[in-house]
């Protein structure tokens, strides 16, 4: 395995489509991506598996991760991944929250970068809507059929 | 020669479902006689896929690898049990497995179903062999598991060393049993809306199956989330992964119908309601086969890679669940409600529920779905997981978890002396809980904290209707209810504990170095290589200590050789009130290693609630049985 930070700088969402068909090449698929976007500012991943001392801010940190997607797992959250490049996301979490960013300040710089895919949270945009209102929408149905039966019960 | 002999009994079963359906067509008519010849029928196409699959699991056994299945996804090393297992994991192997199941419920049901008359169970039947028939077609068509390899390889290409774990060989079949015996549901529903029957003799023909898949279903979820849990080595049970949702959907419809089935067979009501449910039961049973055999779930580009088997079970879900709502939708006019009820009744109780299980399974439908919905019409790829979920599911679980307090409590019909006497106990409690968690862990979310609360006070009520009865003459159905209810606030209060109060501890540390965590000391002894049957390992020793007490603790990084993969082993040690979960990880440049602790309070809990709910539905099945045997005998008495 090699040890060059791998924390690929691409702002082309689209760049993502190759990466999920790529899950079982996962070296093949660090060994392309580190030469070439290796990244010389951050540091080797120190914070990839070390908490930050400060608890609230792990907390902060913890809580973002586990609402982050692992790029190149199936269904892994980065807080639930071995793989290299989940331990690079981490450390860029920590990093950034230990630096003073907030969460979110975090997670839309991330979304600025791999686009709604990184994120678990969906946004609240319209092409969100109906899934928010999905269950506002199933409970006022179901309630509306409930209503129509008990109303003609009474008669 | 075993594996052709496999494909001839797979092609006759396959041809005795069309003649099945074709019977059952005719029986339409006025030759109600023929269903005897149905029900041989009916036995020799399960006894066949039977043997198909036995066929399959001997030439797993044998390592025969001019089998391309086998080639595929065996190895002459492994050991046997893996080998067995292997069977079944893969996608031709799983799907032989699932006909197998779908034709053998079919033949049971032919053999021992006689509540039903004639023509209504003729028409199960033939609904059945249509399942059967479309299931025997993809496999033959599109998923052949006997295809030779020529010339054959000199050993396989092994088999992913992840599911090599003895918990893991039975976590498929125990699923697969619990959704194909939906699919008696299903037939029934479908049986019963051909011939006009809505009665609760379809109810209680329908309520064993409907129990015992929901007991299978309920098993298989609970040990696949334990199965991630010690797998994946993270500490996590259950992350809404598409997965994990397509059984959990199957499963809320089951629970849904489990419970207005037995309205309808106690008192005649929820007639349209049931037989929609038990149509939407098997529904998403197939709908969660479809999200994990077609690879949709990866995106929607990597069905299109490979789109024949993804767009051949598509085809048969429209045709199925198509059909199936078509023909409710025509008949739901001949359905006549039966007895009437109050707002404040038991029944009352059950719609609710059946409301509140019915909007979380379309969340968890709409949730899964949606990302692929997105990606197709906007071409945006888009993530919906935890936070969606737990923040519109998760609350509606409580809310019904409430409604668990008070609807067992509640008379048929109607109720009109004052009920809060009657729900208090467990009213209390779960204020009480709510007051001190305040006051002690003020810091917890408020999920947590809900779900402590309402988790306790449904420790107590959910046992209340055993309450002033003589415990002996208890019906075993009503100590089945009360047992799985309870297990469902054990699985409640594991959840909520372990979210708000598990630790968690990263190092890098050195041998010689000891980490503290919760209430123990983890002292770091060294890393020795170890070896097992087909992989070698570096081993951790770990000597944890609390008070007196002392243990050792091993967790492993393994290496399998083929094909080459590196997993972690978490060693995990459990005590009465929670466990201690060690990970190794990889070793840094200075000579540090990696470990992984957690101590999570009450965990375990999560797993103790699955099992109580399961053996709360099995008691409530044997009660059920052992009644209506009673009754049939006395039946047979009286008319003697």
């Amino acid at each position: 395995m090699t040890n060059h930070s791998s924390f690929p700088r691409r702002r082309e969402p689209r760049f993502l489509l190759g990466w999920v068909p790529a899950c079982a090449g996962m070296t093949i698929c660090l060994l392309l991506a580190s030469p070439t976007f290796a990244d010389s500012d951050l540091p080797a991943a120190r914070w990839a598996n070390q908490q930050l001392p400060d608890a609230r801010q792990e907390a902060q940190a913890k809580a973002l991760m586990e609402e982050l997607r692992c790029l190149v797992c199936q269904g892994q959250s980065i807080a639930d991944s071995d793989a290299e490049l989940a331990g690079d996301m981490r450390a860029l979490v920590r990093q950034r929250i230990a630096a003073g960013e907030r969460p979110e300040q975090v997670r839309s710089w991330l979304i600025e970068r791999y686009g709604n895919w990184v994120s678990y949270r969906p946004p609240v945009e319209p092409v969100t809507w109906p899934l928010w209102l999905a269950p506002i929408l199933l409970l006022l149905a179901g309630g509306w059929l409930l209503r129509k039966r008990l109303v003609r019960r009474r008669g | 020669m075993i594996a052709e002999a496999g494909l001839a009994a797979l092609w006759l079963a396959a041809a005795l479902s069309a003649l099945q359906l074709a019977l059952a067509f005719g029986l339409g008519g006025e030759q109600g006689r023929s269903l005897p010849t149905i029900r041989s029928v009916a036995l020799a196409q399960g006894l066949l896929t039977l043997l198909a699959f036995g066929a399959l699991i001997a030439v797993f056994l044998n390592s025969d690898m001019s089998v391309l299945l086998v080639a595929e996804n065996s190895h002459s090393e492994k050991p046997w049990l893996y080998k067995f297992a292997g069977a079944w994991g893969n996608h031709e192997g799983s799907m032989l497995l699932w006909v197998a199941v779908l034709a053998l419920s079919g033949a049971v049901v032919a053999l021992f179903e006689h509540r039903l008359d004639e023509r209504t169970l003729g028409a199960t039947l033939g609904a059945q062999a249509a399942l059967a028939l479309g299931f025997f077609a993809f496999l033959l068509f599109a998923s052949n598991p006997f295809e030779r390899l020529d010339p054959a390889p000199l050993d396989g290409r092994g088999l992913n060393p992840l599911l090599q774990d003895p918990g893991l060989a039975f976590h498929p079949p125990t699923l697969y049993l619990g959704y194909v015996g939906l699919s008696v549901a299903f037939s029934l529903a479908v049986g019963g809306l051909v011939r006009g029957n809505f009665g609760p003799a379809i109810a209680r023909a329908m309520r064993p199956w409907v129990l015992a898949a929901w007991v299978l279903l309920t098993l298989g979820i609970t040990a696949g989330s334990y199965w991630a849990y010690y797998e994946l080595g993270w500490g996590g049970w259950w992350f809404w992964d598409p997965v994990e949702n397509a059984s959990l959907m199957p499963w809320l419809a089951a629970t849904a119908l489990l419970h207005s089935v037995n309205v309808l067979a106690a008192r005649g009501g929820l007639r349209a309601w049931t037989m929609m449910l038990a149509l939407i039961a098997f529904s998403m049973s197939m709908v969660g086969t479809f999200l994990v055999r077609s690879g949709i779930l990866t995106s929607v580009h990597s069905f299109a890679v490979d789109p024949t088997r993804g767009t051949f079970i598509l085809a048969l879900l429209a045709i199925y669940i198509g059909g199936a709502l078509t023909l409710f939708a025509f008949r739901i006019a001949h359905v006549k409600e039966g007895s009437p009820f109050e707002v404040v009744s038991r029944e009352g109780g059950l719609v609710a529920n059946n409301l509140i299980l019915s909007v979380i399974l379309g969340v968890v439908f709409v949730g899964t779905l949606y990302p692929l919905l997105a990606e197709a019409l906007s071409g945006e790829k888009l993530s919906v997981g935890p936070p969606y979920f737990d923040s519109v599911a998760s609350p509606m679980a409580l809310v019904l978890a409430v409604l668990m307090m008070i609807a067992p409590q509640l008379k048929w019909r109607r109720d009109a002396a004052p009920i809060l006497p009657r729900v208090a106990p467990g009213l209390l409690v779960a204020v009480a809980v709510l007051i001190a968690s305040v006051i002690l862990a003020p810091n917890i979310g408020m999920l947590p904290r809900f779900g402590l609360a309402i988790g306790a006070g449904l420790l107590p009520a959910s046992l209340l209707p055993l309450f002033g009865r003589s415990l002996k003459r208890t019906p075993l159905a009503i100590w089945g209810m009360a047992i799985a209810h309870l297990g469902v606030a054990v699985a409640i209060l594991g959840m909520a504990s372990d979210s708000a109060f598990t630790e968690e501890r990263l190092a890098a540390a050195r041998p010689g170095e000891t980490i503290s965590i919760g209430p123990w000391l983890v002292e770091f002894r060294n890393v020795m290589p170890v070896a097992g049957p087909n992989w070698t390992a570096l081993e951790a020793e770990l000597r944890a200590s609390k008070g007196s007490g002392a243990l050792v603790l091993n967790p492993q990084s393994r290496f399998f050789p083929s094909p080459p993969t590196t997993t972690n082993e978490a060693a995990i040690d459990t005590s009465w009130n929670g466990q201690l979960y060690a990970v190794l990880g990889e070793r840094d440049e200075q000579g540090r290693w990696q470990l992984r602790l957690w101590w999570k309070p009450f965990v375990t809990l999560i797993w103790l609630g699955g099992i109580l709910i399961a053996l709360g539905g099995a008691l409530a099945l044997v009660g059920r049985m052992v009644r209506e045997r009673r009754q049939r005998i006395r039946g047979e008495e009286a008319f003697l």
